[in-house]
Order: C-alpha cells, then sequence, then structure tokens
C-alpha cells in the first residue's frame, strides 16, 4: 500500500500524498486539556519519519501513531515541549524536526533568506545610484528653452486660451 | 488503430516542431518573409496534430480499451465518465501529452491572434514556441509513450487513485498547466525581444495579457488544489508547504511579479532586462515545477533512482532551456537601452518593490524546498524543512508588500508624494487601527497574531476602497459626478483593485482559519451530541450504500445552536474496491463566519461507536472568495480595450490618418 502510495507521488503534479482522514485517534487523546494542546503543539513540529513531508500530527501511518503516544508520554512523564523535542531527536536524529535546528550545515538555510533579502536591496540601491534619478530630472527641467520652442508654447497657450474665451 | 494514430500524429507534431523551430528563425535572421510565413501555418497543423494525439488518448479511455498499457493503468470500466477522461490526465505520461497540448495550443494562440506583431519577433517567437514543445515531443515519445500497448489486454484495468476521482482533483490539473504553459508565452517572447535586441512598450502590451491570462489560470489550479486538500484530507487544512505545492507557489510568485513588472514596462518603458530576466525565471520555475514533481527527486530519492531516464531528461531539458536563456541574457541584456527615469518613492519604486519582494519571497521558498536535497547531496546528511520554516521566512516577507500594497497605487509615475499618499490613506489607517483592537478585544487566545493579520488585510481592503474613492473623488464633487468618473475609470484599474480587495479578503480567512480553529475528535455512538466552538452536533446515525464503483458509509449528522437547528450534515467514508483505498468525503456547512466540518472516521472494532472529527473552521470561504477575487480581477483586466492586443495601434493609425491629411 505504501509503496503504491509513493509510486503515485510523482504521477500526479502539485498532488501531493496525504491520507485521508487520519491522523490523531480519539484513543490517544490525553484526558488533560492542557497537556492535550501541548501534545498538539510539539506532534506539529515533528515529522512522521517514514512519510512524505508530514507531520505525525498529520499522519495516519502507524509509526506516525507510535510517535504521538511517545510524545504523550513523555508530557505525561513531565517532560517540558523542549525536553519531548530533544528527547525524538536523540532517537531519530535531526530528520524528525520539521523546523531544522541552526548548525553550521543548515546556516545557509535559516541566514538564506536574510542575505537575499539584502543582496536584492544592494542591488535596487545600485540600481538607483548607476541612475541618478534625482539629478537627472532636474537637468532635464533646467535645459533652456530655445526661442523656436518658445515661440511654440506661446501659440499654443495662446491658442487654447481664445478656445476657452470662445467656449465662454 | 485509433491508438497509433495518436501515436504518429505526436511524432509528425515532432517533425513540424523541427520546422517550426528552425524555418522562422532563419527567416527573421535573413529578413525572408517567404521563410517566416512558415510560422503561423505550422503552428496550427501542430495544435491540430497534437489534438489528433491527445483525442486519441482520450477516446482509449473513454471506450476504455484496455490494450493500452496506459489506461489499463490508470482507469477501470466502472468509474464514472468524468473521472475516465480526468484519468487520460491523472498519470504521468497522459499529463505530459496534456503539458505539450497546451504548449501547442499556446503556440497556434500567438498565431492566430499575433497578425499585427512586427514579423521578426512574431517568426521567432512562435519558432522558440517549437524548440520548447520539441524537448517535451522528445521526453514522451521517448520516455513516457503514452501509446503503449500491451498484449493480452487484461481484463479490466487497475483504477485511478480514489484520491484523484473528485470533480476539484478532476480540474487542477488542466488549470495548472494552462498557467505554468502559459509563462511560456512569457519566455518565447523574452528570447525573441533578446534575439531582437529590442523591448519597448509594444511587446509589453502583447506580453502583459498573456501572462496575466497564465497567472489566472495558474491561482485558479492552485485554488482548485487548495480546496480540494481542504475537503477531501478530512482534517482541514488548506495549504501543507510540500514540495510539490511549493512547486506551483515558485511560477505563481514570479509570475505575480512579471504581471507588475510588464505594467512598468508598458507605462514607462523601463524595468525592461529585469522584465525580461523574470519572463525566464517565471518560465524555469514552471519547468523546475515539473521536473521536481515528474522526477519524485523531493519525495523520495529512491523513487528517482528507480526511474532515472526521466529524471535525468527533465534535468538536461531544464539545464538547456535555463542555461541556454540565460546565457543569451547575459550576452544580450546590457544592450536593451534603459528608459524612462524615476525616483524610489514612485509608482515604479514601489512596483519595483513589489518585485523586489516577490523575487526574495520565491527564492525563500526554493531554498527551503530545495535544501534537504543539497544537503543529503553533499553531506548525506537528512534534514526536514517543513511548515515552521516557511511561515517564518516567507509570511515576514509579505507584510511588507501588503502595506506597500496600499500605498503604491496612490502614487504617481516617475516621482510620487508619499505625504500625500499618506493623508489619503488616513481612514484606512484608522480602520486598520480601529480593527486591531477589536480583534485583541474579542478573542482570547493567540490574539496578537490574529488581529495584525486582520489589521493587515483591513489596510489592504480599505487602502483599496481609499483608491477607488480618491479616483472618483466622492465626498467631493457632487455623486452622479463621481459616479460618472467611477464608469469611466479603465478597466486595468478596477481589475487591479478587484485583486488587491480580494488578496485582503484572502489573508483574513487564512489567519483566521488558522488561529482560530476548533476541533474535537471523538468516538460518537447514535444519539451522542458534542459541543463545538458553540454549535451542537448530534450523530444520528450512519448506514451503508453503493456509490457507482465504491461503497460509502454515511453518517448523518444535525447540527444545532442555542437550540435552533441550524443544518443537517452528512459526512461519507468511501471504499474503493478496485485499489482497496478509502477515501473521506467531509460534510461542510459554509457560513460567513465559519465552515462547520465534520468528517467521518472508522467505525469502533468493539462496539457502535464512529470516529468523529469535528471542525470549526472560521472564516474560511473568505479564502476561496479571495482568490476567486483575484482570477476576478484578472479577467476585468485583460477585458480592458488596451490589452486587447493589437486595438491601440489600429484605433492610432485611425487617428493618424485624418491628421496626415489636414
Amino acid at each position: 500500500m505504501k509503496k503504491l502510495l509513493s509510486i503515485l507521488a510523482f504521477m500526479f503534479l502539485a498532488l501531493s500524498v496525504y491520507s485521508p482522514v487520519s491522523a490523531i485517534e480519539p484513543d490517544e487523546i490525553l484526558s488533560d486539556p492542557a497537556l492535550e494542546t501541548r501534545a498538539r503543539e510539539v506532534s506539529k513540529q515533528l515529522r512522521c519519519v517514514v512519510c512524505q513531508n508530514q507531520s505525525i500530527d498529520d499522519s495516519n501511518a502507524d509509526l506516525a501513531r507510535d510517535m504521538r503516544l511517545l510524545v504523550r508520554d513523555r508530557i505525561l512523564a513531565g517532560d517540558t515541549n523542549q525536553g519531548v523535542l530533544d528527547y525524538m531527536v536523540s532517537s531519530y536524529g535531526d530528520y524528525v524536526l520539521l523546523k531544522p535546528p541552526f548548525k553550521t550545515s543548515t546556516a545557509l538555510l535559516w541566514l538564506g533568506p536574510f542575505i537575499i533579502f539584502v543582496l536584492g536591496f544592494i542591488a535596487v540601491g545600485f540600481y538607483f545610484r548607476k541612475r541618478p534619478v534625482e539629478k537627472t530630472i532636474s537637468t532635464i527641467n533646467h535645459t533652456p528653452l530655445d526661442d523656436d520652442e518658445r515661440a511654440k508654447i506661446e501659440r499654443a497657450l495662446s491658442s487654447t486660451n481664445e478656445n476657452e474665451g470662445n467656449t465662454k | 488503430m485509433i491508438i497509433e494514430a495518436g501515436h504518429f500524429a505526436l511524432i509528425l507534431a515532432l517533425m513540424v516542431a523541427v520546422f517550426q523551430a528552425a524555418v522562422p528563425m532563419v527567416g527573421a535572421y535573413k529578413n525572408d518573409s517567404v521563410w517566416m510565413n512558415f510560422a503561423v501555418p505550422s503552428a496550427i497543423i501542430q495544435v491540430v496534430l497534437v489534438s489528433v494525439s491527445f483525442g486519441a488518448l482520450t477516446y482509449s479511455y473513454v471506450v476504455s480499451d484496455f490494450s493500452v498499457l496506459n489506461v489499463v493503468s490508470n482507469s477501470h470500466s466502472d468509474k464514472p465518465m468524468l473521472y475516465k477522461v480526468s484519468g487520460v490526465w491523472g498519470n504521468h505520461e497522459g499529463s505530459m501529452l496534456l503539458w505539450v497540448y497546451i504548449l501547442a495550443i499556446y503556440g497556434a494562440g500567438v498565431a492566430m491572434f499575433g497578425r499585427n506583431l512586427p514579423p521578426t519577433l512574431k517568426a521567432r517567437v512562435i519558432s522558440m514556441q517549437a524548440l520548447v514543445s520539441l524537448g517535451f515531443y522528445l521526453f514522451i515519445l521517448i520516455t513516457s509513450n503514452p501509446f503503449e500497448r500491451i498484449f493480452p489486454p487484461p481484463a479490466d484495468g487497475r483504477g485511478l487513485n480514489p484520491l484523484l476521482q473528485d470533480p476539484g482533483l478532476a480540474f487542477h490539473p488542466p488549470f495548472l498547466y494552462l498557467g505554468y504553459v502559459g509563462f511560456s508565452i512569457a519566455f518565447s517572447f523574452a528570447i525573441a525581444a533578446l534575439i531582437e535586441g529590442r523591448v519597448d512598450a509594444a511587446w509589453a502590451r502583447w506580453v502583459r495579457p498573456w501572462t496575466l491570462a497564465a497567472w489566472a489560470f495558474l491561482t485558479v489550479g492552485i485554488g482548485l488544489g487548495s480546496w480540494w486538500a481542504y475537503y477531501e484530507l478530512g482534517w482541514g487544512g488548506w495549504w501543507f508547504w510540500d514540495p510539490v505545492e511549493n512547486a506551483s507557489f515558485m511560477p505563481w510568485l514570479i509570475g505575480t511579479a512579471l504581471l507588475h513588472s510588464s505594467i512598468v514596462v508598458e507605462k514607462r518603458n523601463t524595468l525592461k532586462a529585469w522584465t525580461i530576466f523574470l519572463a525566464i525565471v517565471a518560465f524555469s520555475f514552471s519547468l523546475l515545477g515539473t521536473f521536481i514533481v515528474r522526477s519524485g527527486v523531493l519525495t523520495s530519492v529512491h523513487s528517482f533512482a528507480a526511474d532515472p531516464e526521466r529524471g535525468v531528461f527533465i534535468l538536461v531539458l531544464l539545464l538547456v532551456v535555463v542555461g541556454g536563456s540565460f546565457t543569451l541574457f547575459a550576452l544580450r541584456g546590457p544592450e536593451l537601452k534603459a528608459g524612462g527615469l524615476f525616483q524610489p518613492v514612485s509608482r515604479e519604486g514601489s512596483l519595483l518593490l513589489n518585485n523586489l519582494l516577490m523575487t526574495v519571497a520565491a527564492a525563500v521558498v526554493l531554498l527551503g524546498t530545495l535544501y534537504p536535497l543539497f544537503i543529503d547531496a553533499i553531506s548525506g546528511e537528512k534534514i526536514s524543512v517543513g511548515p515552521p520554516f516557511f511561515n517564518a521566512s516567507f509570511v515576514p516577507l509579505m507584510i511588507p508588500v501588503i502595506i506597500v500594497m496600499a500605498i503604491g497605487p496612490l502614487l504617481a509615475w516617475k516621482r510620487g508624494n508619499l505625504t500625500e499618499a499618506l493623508r489619503r490613506l488616513v481612514f484606512a489607517g484608522a480602520v486598520t487601527v480601529a480593527t486591531f483592537v477589536a480583534v485583541m478585544a474579542l478573542s482570547d487566545d493567540g490574539s496578537l497574531l490574529a488581529a495584525f493579520g486582520i489589521a493587515l488585510a483591513a489596510w489592504l481592503i480599505i487602502g483599496t476602497l481609499s483608491e477607488i474613492v480618491t479616483r472618483s473623488k466622492m465626498f467631493r464633487v457632487p455623486m452622479m459626478v463621481s459616479l460618472r468618473r467611477l464608469a469611466g475609470l479603465p478597466r486595468s484599474q478596477w481589475g487591479m483593485s478587484i485583486a488587491h480587495a480580494g488578496l485582503g479578503l484572502a489573508i483574513i480567512g487564512m489567519v483566521g482559519s488558522t488561529v482560530w480553529k476548533q476541533e474535537k475528535i471523538t468516538v460518537m455512538n447514535p444519539g451522542d451530541s458534542v459541543q463545538v466552538a458553540g454549535y451542537d452536533y448530534t450523530f444520528i446515525g450512519a448506514r451503508q450504500f453503493p456509490g457507482p464503483n465504491y461503497t460509502a458509509t454515511r453518517g448523518k449528522f444535525t447540527v444545532a445552536k442555542d437550540g435552533k437547528f441550524v443544518t443537517e450534515l452528512y459526512p461519507e467514508d468511501r471504499v474503493y474496491p478496485v485499489r482497496s483505498m478509502p477515501t473521506t468525503e467531509a460534510a461542510i456547512y459554509t457560513m460567513a463566519s465559519a465552515d462547520l466540518y465534520v468528517a467521518l472516521g472508522n467505525k469502533e472494532e468493539s462496539g457502535s461507536g464512529y470516529v468523529v472529527r469535528i471542525y470549526h473552521n472560521p472564516l474560511v470561504v473568505w479564502i476561496w472568495i479571495g482568490l476567486l477575487s483575484l482570477v476576478a480581477g484578472s479577467v476585468v483586466s485583460l477585458s480592458d480595450r488596451r490589452h486587447r492586443v493589437g486595438a491601440p495601434e489600429k484605433s492610432s493609425k485611425v487617428a493618424a490618418a485624418p491628421q496626415a491629411a489636414e
């Protein structure tokens, strides 16, 4: 079944393989709503390690269920949210975290957006520097008209004035 | 016989494409009109041939011809007709055939509607379209032939994945492809312009409507996919930052940038090299999206290795197209003469900021999508990049976009007056603050994020309305005058306002459904009631009933609020025996304030209870209304006379004639 699903995965554009209804079953839910909320929060940050980009909160794989139960066990045992995450990393590695931790190998990932953003701004800055807009526009504006142009403008202005006078 | 005719037609289309790519290109180079005139008929012959080919495959699906391997693998005789037809593109080979079919349709579109294009530009554009199709024809014929026969033919097919047997998903791929492939037109125009060494307003007037149409199709495609995920997956999520979703989202982001930068080229004859660059990037992302999904490289490295031929072929195709076009861009781009000047604070400036942020956003999505692959390749380390990363990096980039979206349209071209623009947005600002305070006061939980998001949406919506008010001089001149001014506003203006306000509505839905979602997952026996977000859901019972090619367990629920009847809901749990796979059909009652969402799960192994998932999804309907507004805005804008290609030239010629006679 899983194999069939993974084959279908790339058979269809922009269709990801999600299993329908799924995920968390009523018998998993903790009786204390506060703890259950925490369990859900933690579950959303953990990847179902046999699935394709699904959190254990969304997946109906058997392993996801085991992982959800494990998360709840740890919470009942008194772990903090971070404690549970650390515990899961210790057994599954960083792969289990949907939000990869910041370290050397992920530095480019986390700093990347910032670097791209700054580079973009610098590029735009250069664009405006290379073409000193203010100066050019004002130079254009201050180029004096020659006599020919001045005569043309006067003619044009006087004719519009006449027209306005006529309509009144 | 028919299937062989389809196969043969595709091979003929390949032959035609060879000539269509070569002859007009040489003709344009030699400025030989006979050679250039080869473009139009060959583009039309090509679309006829691919129609025959696509028609043949569709026919074999419709009549369930199980001597065709593709039909056997993806169809079944008892499937409803809609899904027999959608099965054509519900698989790798067929969807690639759909891809080239749409490519051929677009090429023929340029051939037929491009009468008043400069002949060399037209010849080159049509030639480029053929060059792109050439790669895909080879891909299909060599690695993914949908016309393969099977002997002996089995008695019946293996059926289509039940998840795909859904109206939303039946139309999802064609729209997505109309979008993806639509960017090929902008791409071909960009390459043709680089070869010609000339980009001008006329060029942009051509590229804009095609890009807008492609963008609108892509929006529909992504929207359908998201909508399907919402009701079919049974828990009310609508976006997952999944690699295949990202694959369609990146071209959308770049397409949005391209849409806006081509306005600057048209109106102000500047940002030309940048617009060409975006056109190339948009189509490259479309190809990358195809590569990502077709090769399976991101969903599983293993599946890539299982069928390396296809993955490698598309990768090579991608490298040739991207490498070739960027080399051309590097060589010829600098020769494009810079046009009108502008200040940072101006309409152009705000559109440039949009471009910058959209491009950065697309780059960030690309980074997050490919990073696990990249790390795996260099160090063998396995990491996951999921929604938390994308939310943290993408959402902050959109905040300035939304803020500027309300201001930009109020700035003048060339040199804008920010103070003046902000003065006109005082009312919008006041509403924004009031919204923030109101949301903070009315909601208890996670309210800061919600208040900020909804206030931002209010800023965008009211800001967009303020712009219309400003243009119509409403409240400053008599009502009739301002109404007349409103009616006189260009359709492209209305299109922009509808689309921008629509995005505001969508944001309200996205924020609301994320922050205020409530759920209850429990076992219910007939007669049980549970309360979710103030609504009482009573489970009446469930019974089996047969569908056309599945059996369903249909539950019946009544929903009441404060003792008053609201609605009845009938969620289904279907099992498709051909694939022995279950699907859920959630029952959804949509209101402006929230969707009431019930999904029926498995029956308890011991006892008469069913697992029931009830979700209260606030404001979700506004996401769909917002997306529809984006599309409606595009349609309104496309109906603008100035976008009807060639119209401006014609009318100006007519206008010019009497003057010359004077």
